[in-house]
């Protein structure tokens, strides 16, 4: 089973985001960059459905030359090859990724290394845009599942779970199909000493953009100011416990 | 016409599809009065309660898709549901609720027709261009877009508005059996495990919540903030992340995919407070936050405090209220 994974570097946002000049993207110059929780999930998911099936990993991305250093990284985690569309992210919105992401694994099946099984990120970590992946199974023609925690492969067909209104929710479609995963399914893998040094060794693919780009319609990012604190703190850690019983004894809650 | 996808929860319209349904009136009152559709998509338990509690939320008339295509939920096939529905109103704006199907619906539709879409919007701030404002990085910025394509398709994020019935008519309801093709049948749900025992009604209700987020740890991590729940004759209450790695079931879920909570003590256990909770609980009249980092945004907006591991502050609590019992 051939499984491509769509990744995006995006800033390892926690807590307070600072805004470039623009107010067109994150200034993560002193946060870093990272890969969504999700994305992790989605290539552990498609590891462990390539060495069930003695298949192999690749891995793409839409993004600015630095995501080379997330697509390392998850090499590192023992995916076989990587792809990198350079564009700068702040010019693209989800319809044009999708496109790009469908150049691609068009091409890649033109020469003759067609993917069975797309798997994706449930939505960006800084876009949110929930939508990438229903457009890419909608612009390659296949069935796509969205927000799954599982994903295996059985009899030429895709065999998800997921949490579902109603409790778990189980799909299975033919492949080749694109599902979306949410993380919690499964705990993502570290890298060993020796997947670093095959992952140096990968040589990345390396493309331009197939189509203009039509843009995020983006106005403009802000940050919601932040909200006066008047919080008063009881105490730090187990000694805190009398004076927590006393404020539940004053609004009268304990029975 | 303003479509809004409706979706039901044990058999009446979910809460957030009613919250979608108040910034849809927001709109057609800021457009004139543009008249505003429901589609519902599937097995309707009581049409009559159902086509009232609609009228009562601004919905004039109701497109209710039915046949085998819809037994089982599929996102392409209640797409096209909704896209015939939208066709034949004429419908200028599509929207939902940000829920996973909301959105799931909503990306299909704009997929079919090659148009932008908008996930998770709390605003508009303007009619021509379109403008809206929308949560993106978890809620930690919005972004302001255009939606200068017809229709108009955007999600709303879930308790960025509250649900406001007013006295009207019941809406008017019209079946129908839109054409399903076979590709929009292939990717449905498959089965469907045990049904959880929801509860949720329960917490809505509680005034007295207990919640605990990503620093119970584990399944196991969650006996203390139980009992103190019981201690309390509340209940406990979850973030998103603890429902989704599997350690507590999906309907004790506080927060934009969750429940919205309004009890009159809020005790919210190692939950960061990110907006996507936030959005479930702001409307606790005490929140008493417990959490190892003080910056913490839930720690900030709290009334009360304790800095510290839920996992030593909340036995203790515990431990307190049972001696001064005895």
């Amino acid at each position: 089973m051939r499984v491509l994974v769509c990744v995006k570097r995006v800033p390892d946002v926690a807590g307070q985001v600072m805004l470039a000049a623009d107010e067109q993207s994150v200034d993560a110059r002193h946060v870093g960059y990272t890969v969504s929780n999700h994305e992790n999930s989605a290539v552990e998911l498609a590891i462990r459905v390539a060495d069930a099936t003695g298949g192999s990993v690749a891995l793409v991305t839409v993004g600015p030359a630095d995501s080379v250093e997330q697509l390392r990284s998850l090499l590192a985690l023992g995916c076989h090859a990587a792809t990198l569309v350079e564009a700068d992210p702040v010019a693209l919105g989800p319809a044009d990724v999708a496109r790009e992401i469908a150049a691609v694994v068009e091409d890649h099946a033109a020469k003759g290394s067609g993917y069975d099984l797309v798997l994706l990120g449930n939505d960006a970590a800084d876009s949110g845009d929930f939508q990438v992946g229903i457009r890419l199974a909608y612009a390659l023609g296949w069935p796509v599942v969205n927000g799954v925690s599982v994903v295996e492969t059985a009899d030429g067909r895709a065999i998800t779970r997921g949490d579902g209104p109603e409790g778990e929710e189980s799909f299975s479609v033919p492949l080749p199909a694109v599902v979306t995963v949410l993380e919690g399914g499964v705990e993502p893998r570290y890298p060993s000493l020796k997947g670093r040094m095959a992952a140096k060794k990968i040589e990345v693919e390396t493309r331009t953009l197939a189509g203009d780009p039509h843009g995020a319609d983006r106005v403009k990012l802000q940050v919601p100011p932040a909200q006066p604190s008047n919080v008063e703190v009881l105490g730090e850690g187990a000694v805190a416990a009398p004076a927590v019983v006393d404020l539940l004894e004053s609004l009268k809650v304990l029975r | 016409m303003i479509l809004v996808l409706v979706e039901l929860e044990n058999g009446t319209s979910a809460e957030v599809s009613l919250e979608t349904l108040a910034f849809a009136r927001s709109l057609s009152e800021a457009g004139g009065g543009i008249a505003i559709r429901a589609v519902l998509v599937g097995d309707v338990p009581d049409r009559d309660a159902l086509a009232a509690e609609l009228g009562r939320h601004g919905v004039s008339e109701v497109r209710h898709a039915t046949g085998d295509a819809f037994d089982a939920y599929g996102g392409a096939s209640w797409a096209a549901a909704v896209q015939a529905a939208r066709a034949d109103t004429s419908s200028v704006v599509v929207t939902a609720a940000g829920t996973p199907r909301g959105n799931e619906v909503l990306a299909h539709l704009a997929a079919r027709l090659d148009v932008p879409m908008a996930a998770n919007v709390v605003a508009f701030s303007g009619l021509s261009p379109f403008t809206v404002t929308r949560q993106v990085i978890g809620g930690a910025a919005l972004e302001e877009m255009t939606l200068a394509t017809r229709p108009a398709l955007f999600t709303v994020a879930g308790h960025s508005w509250v649900a406001a019935p007013v006295d009207g008519p019941p809406a008017a309801w019209h079946e129908f059996s839109p054409e399903v093709a076979e590709a929009d049948l292939v990717a449905r749900v498959h089965s469907t495990g045990v049904k959880e025992a929801d509860e949720s009604g329960s917490l809505k209700s509680a005034s007295v919540v207990v919640g605990a987020g990503r620093g119970a740890g584990g399944p196991g991590g969650f006996a203390a903030v139980d009992e103190l729940a019981e201690l309390l004759g509340g209940v406990v209450g979850v973030s998103r992340v603890v429902t989704s790695l599997g350690w507590r079931p999906h309907h004790e879920q506080v927060g934009q995919t969750g429940s919205r909570i309004s009890p009159d003590l809020y005790i919210p256990c190692g939950i960061s407070g990110a907006i996507q909770h936030w959005a479930g609980c702001a409307s606790s009249k005490v929140i008493l936050a417990i959490n190892t980092d003080a910056e913490a945004p839930m720690m900030t907006r709290a009334t009360y405090a304790v800095v510290g591991d839920m996992h030593e502050v909340v036995p203790a609590i515990n431990e307190e209220i049972r001696s001064r019992r005895s």
